[in-house]
């Protein structure tokens, strides 16, 4: 029954380490500024914890074996323990735990604590049940008023989220249902939803954010590679949850131009 | 206790009074483990709809028909729900708790046996209840365990967010109310009702985790019941505690000016406490089982009573560590994450005991041992993906994918299940005077560990490729598609592995039956229950009051006349 035990602990310990080191299911390629930083994190704390993992099952597999009960002739070691080991592993446990959380915490903070730069691309992205809606500023610059009275999702666009052409502001303000963003420069997203929560999450962007009603939460990221990439939603927002889908496209500064001209002459 | 005694003198006659609503703890314990037996289950049964349905979108089931992806979203709910509550809060504490607490502590009963009945039966409607969702008009919420606002505040938002909702709520509100008459009576029966010699420092680990539990059950399910009450008011009375400006299909909400994130932070004060409410019982059960059949004492007693309070009191600093991706401050985030982060160190030290425990000890291999070696497996597995969603930046790509419901199933879920299966092969000698079948419980044991490690360790992996949670297809997302095979995988095992729960079942009503007779200390262990007759008599101890001399776990103490000395021995045999 001891070996049966160890050759179980020991294959589990196996195979799930193998399925993660060799990365046949694993994070999509990040396309972003923010991934080397995250990635580099997960790493570190992969290799650590896989370490501890390996060990921590590699001894329970082992001792059970090594212990099991072989008749009278087995000794018992009488203990209640031991302060040293004790005080040793809690602090050595205390320094890679803590140790782990300080290294991550700049990346944190530049994702996080810092606004977006000068000259990044205002985009204010909402969230409905079941879609993702884009606004951007136009030439101007700036956002014009909403207004939640004129909303119409099913007229799509602007009047989904209620923008009010009376707004001078509001005039060159164009809203899509697709994201279009120019490479290598930073967006400044403000993250609005109407109804419920939705969490804005493009795994190959390596973002992620709830959208909360009332908030207007600003955020940013900066794609580093052309492109298309999927946006999902992330947090639990009805029936129509898991199809609450967008596309990303990174494209170039002169395509995004492009493309933004084309939508302001459309809604002429 | 004057009254206790008086209630005690004599069992009393009848079916009602001696079943039904019995102020006897040992028949309560046993009442709460049937009802939380129906209830992992139906919870069970919900979860294998979910994962057909997540892979055969379209099929249509015998009975049931063809699953929606609403229905999909309610089976959700409800699993989550009745495995959090009526599973994982209900067999460890109210269960063996209930029934052993008082007999380890040498207590003729409970401290308050009036509401100890009360209590149960609160929680039997509680249940009642919740199962009553499936069958109201609109169905059950499809808002999730966690009941996020605005989605669960707003009836219009959803197909079951009307009654269904309303009686989710309140079937909360009332295992709330339960809850907190079921620790006031712990916390009072581990204080005050010890026998003679038997110092807190004396107490069986098992004790010290339900003592602790309770604790953490008086402080959070009060928070609970607050929450859930301002979001009732919010749904009937147009209140606007947790739900702002809102435009649901096109209309203009009733509500202003409330903050979603209010009810995030007022659940989570309630909701990481309460996974350590689940899983706290079964640490202790572990230590007791793993002390016992390595006929050892436990390694490092002092530092498990320690880490269990540690656990306890950073447990509620940590809620945070489910908002990183709110909206809440990214600098409280920080807090929250080093706070996390310690948490993990007395975790860590219980492991590690349990590792000193086995280490030169004489191991038997019997069936609850198996599930305590298996418990230890699971708590690291689960365990050591904690460290990576206790870091905010590594939040970004995993927060709400299925590598948190990897974790939560393997640390919370599946550890806890391994504990009541571990507590239930134990206890079931003493409870019910047969021993559980050998043979049908190592293969029980092999089929569920093998099984749940095939189900849990690759949500991982979807995970990392970014598969996120609540998703009842992964049709409408492209880069889910290549994901599905894996999730076919989970599936079948699944279907495999709650098979193998039926020999569970079996032999645990045909042992009962048929079982082997058991004595009255089949695994010769030390605590003061494997002391008085099987199974116990109505008093716990047949009209007398055992008087403690040791401590918990002495195992092959050196010069002793046989491996164990149990706690109610006389002093000599004691060789230090
Ligand atoms: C037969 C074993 C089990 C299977 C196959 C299973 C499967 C699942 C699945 C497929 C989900 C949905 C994941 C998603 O779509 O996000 C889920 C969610 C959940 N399960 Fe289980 N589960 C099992 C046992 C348990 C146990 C023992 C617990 C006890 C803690 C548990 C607690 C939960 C919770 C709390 C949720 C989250 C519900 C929510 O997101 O609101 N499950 N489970
Ligand atoms: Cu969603
Ligand atoms: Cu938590």
């Amino acid at each position: 029954m001891g070996l049966a035990l160890l050759v179980v602990i020991w294959l589990i310990t196996f195979f799930s380490t193998y399925f993660f080191a060799a990365k046949t299911w694993y994070l999509p390629t990040g396309m972003s500024a923010a991934t080397a930083g995250i990635d580099h994190q997960f790493a570190v704390t992969f290799l650590l914890m896989g370490i501890v993992f390996v060990l921590a099952q590699g001894a329970l597999g082992l001792f059970v074996w090594r212990y099991r009960d072989q008749g009278a002739a087995t000794r018992v070691q009488y203990s209640h323990g031991n302060t040293k080991l004790e005080v040793l592993w809690t602090t050595l446990t205390a320094i890679m735990f803590i140790g782990l959380n300080l290294m991550g915490s700049p990346i944190w903070a530049a994702e996080r604590f810092a606004p977006a730069q000068a000259g990044a691309v205002p985009v204010e992205v909402t969230g409905m049940q079941f879609a993702w809606y884009f606004r951007y500023a136009g030439v101007d610059g700036k956002f014009g008023r909403t207004d939640p009275k004129l909303q119409d999702a099913s007229a799509g666009n602007e009047s989904a989220i209620g923008l009010d052409t009376t707004d001078p502001a509001a005039k060159d303000d164009v809203v899509t249902g697709t994201m279009y963003l120019p490479v290598n420069r930073e967006v400044d997203l403000t993250l609005r939803a109407e109804d419920v929560i939705h969490s804005f999450f493009v795994p190959s962007m390596r973002f992620k954010q709830d959208a909360v009603p009332g908030l207007a939460i600003h955020m940013h990221f900066t794609p580093t590679q052309t492109g298309d990439y999927e946006i999902a939603c992330a947090e639990l927002c009805g029936l129509g949850h898991y199809k609450m889908h967008g596309m990303l496209h990174v494209v170039s500064q002169e395509d995004f131009d492009k493309w933004l001209a084309a939508r302001e002459a459309e809604k002429q | 206790m004057a009254t206790t005694a008086a209630l005690h003198a004599h069992a009393p006659q009848g079916f009602i009074r001696k079943y039904i609503f019995s102020l006897d703890h040992k028949v309560i314990g046993l009442q709460y483990y049937f009802l939380a037996l129906v209830a992992v289950f139906v919870g069970m049964a919900l979860s294998l709809l979910m994962r057909i349905h997540m892979i055969w979108p379209t099929a249509v089931l015998p009975l049931i028909g063809e699953i929606k992806p609403e229905t999909y979203l309610s089976l959700l709910t409800m699993h989550g729900t009745i495995m959090v509550f009526f599973v994982l809060t209900t067999a460890p504490q109210g269960g063996f708790g209930n029934y052993f607490l008082p007999i380890q502590i040498g207590a003729p009963d409970m401290a308050f046996p009036v509401l100890n009945m009360l209590s149960f039966w609160t929680t039997f409607v509680g249940f009642v209840v919740l199962i009553a969702a499936f069958f109201v008009s609109g169905g059950a919420p499809l808002h999730g365990w966690t009941g996020y606002t605005p989605l669960s505040a707003l009836p219009s938002a959803g197909p079951g967010e009307q009654l269904g909702a309303d009686l989710w709520i309140t079937s909360i509100a009332i295992f709330c109310i339960a809850s907190l008459m079921g620790a006031l009576n712990f916390i009072t029966t581990t204080l005050d009702l010890r026998a003679k010699g038997m110092s807190m420092m004396r107490m069986p680990l098992t004790c010290w985790a339900w003592f602790i539990t309770a604790i953490l059950g008086l402080l959070a399910f009060g928070v609970l019941l607050s929450a859930g009450i301002l979001l009732l008011l919010d749904r009937n009375l147009g209140t606007s505690f947790y739900v702002p400006l809102v435009v649901v299909n096109g209309q203009i909400m009733a509500h202003k000016g409330g903050s979603p994130l209010l009810w995030q932070h007022l659940f989570w004060f309630f909701g990481h406490p309460e996974v350590y409410i689940a899983i706290l019982p079964g640490m202790g059960v572990a230590s007791q089982i793993l002390s016992t059949f390595s006929r050892k004492p436990i390694f490092g007693y002092k530092a498990m009573v320690y880490a269990i309070m540690a656990i306890g009191l950073l447990g509620f600093m940590v809620w945070g560590h489910h908002m990183f991706m709110s909206g809440m401050s990214p600098y409280s985030a920080f807090a929250f994450s080093v706070m996390t982060m310690a948490i993990g160190v007395p975790s860590a030290i219980k492991t590690f005991n349990w590792l000193g425990t086995l280490y030169k000890g004489r191991i038997r291999f019997q069936t609850p041992m198996l599930f305590a070696i298996g418990f230890v497996s699971m708590f690291v597995s689960g365990g050591l993906s904690g460290p990576f969603l206790a870091q905010p930046v590594l939040d970004i790509p995993l927060h709400d994918t299925a590598f948190v419901v990897a974790h939560f199933h393997l640390i919370m879920g599946v550890a806890a299940i391994f504990g009541i299966f571990a507590a239930t092969y134990y206890w079931f000698p003493k409870m019910f005077g047969r021993m559980m079948n050998e043979t049908l419980g190592k293969v029980h044991f092999f089929a569920t560990l093998i099984g749940t490690y095939c189900i849990f360790m690759p949500m991982h992996y979807l995970g990392l490729a970014a598969q996120p949670r609540r998703y009842s297809q992964f049709t409408e997302v492209a880069y889910l598609h290549r994901l599905i095979p894996l999730n076919e995988f989970i599936t079948y095992v699944a279907i495999i592995t709650v098979a193998a729960q039926f020999i569970f079942l079996f032999n645990l009503f045909w042992s009962m039956k048929k079982g082997a007779k058991a004595s009255d200390n089949p695994w010769e262990a030390t605590t003061l229950e494997w002391s008085t007759a099987t199974p116990p008599p109505h008093d716990n101890f047949g009209g007398h009051t055992p008087v403690v001399n040791h401590g918990p776990y002495e195992y092959n103490v050196p010069g002793a006349p046989r491996d164990y000395i149990m706690q109610t021995d006389p002093v000599t045999a004691e060789a230090h």
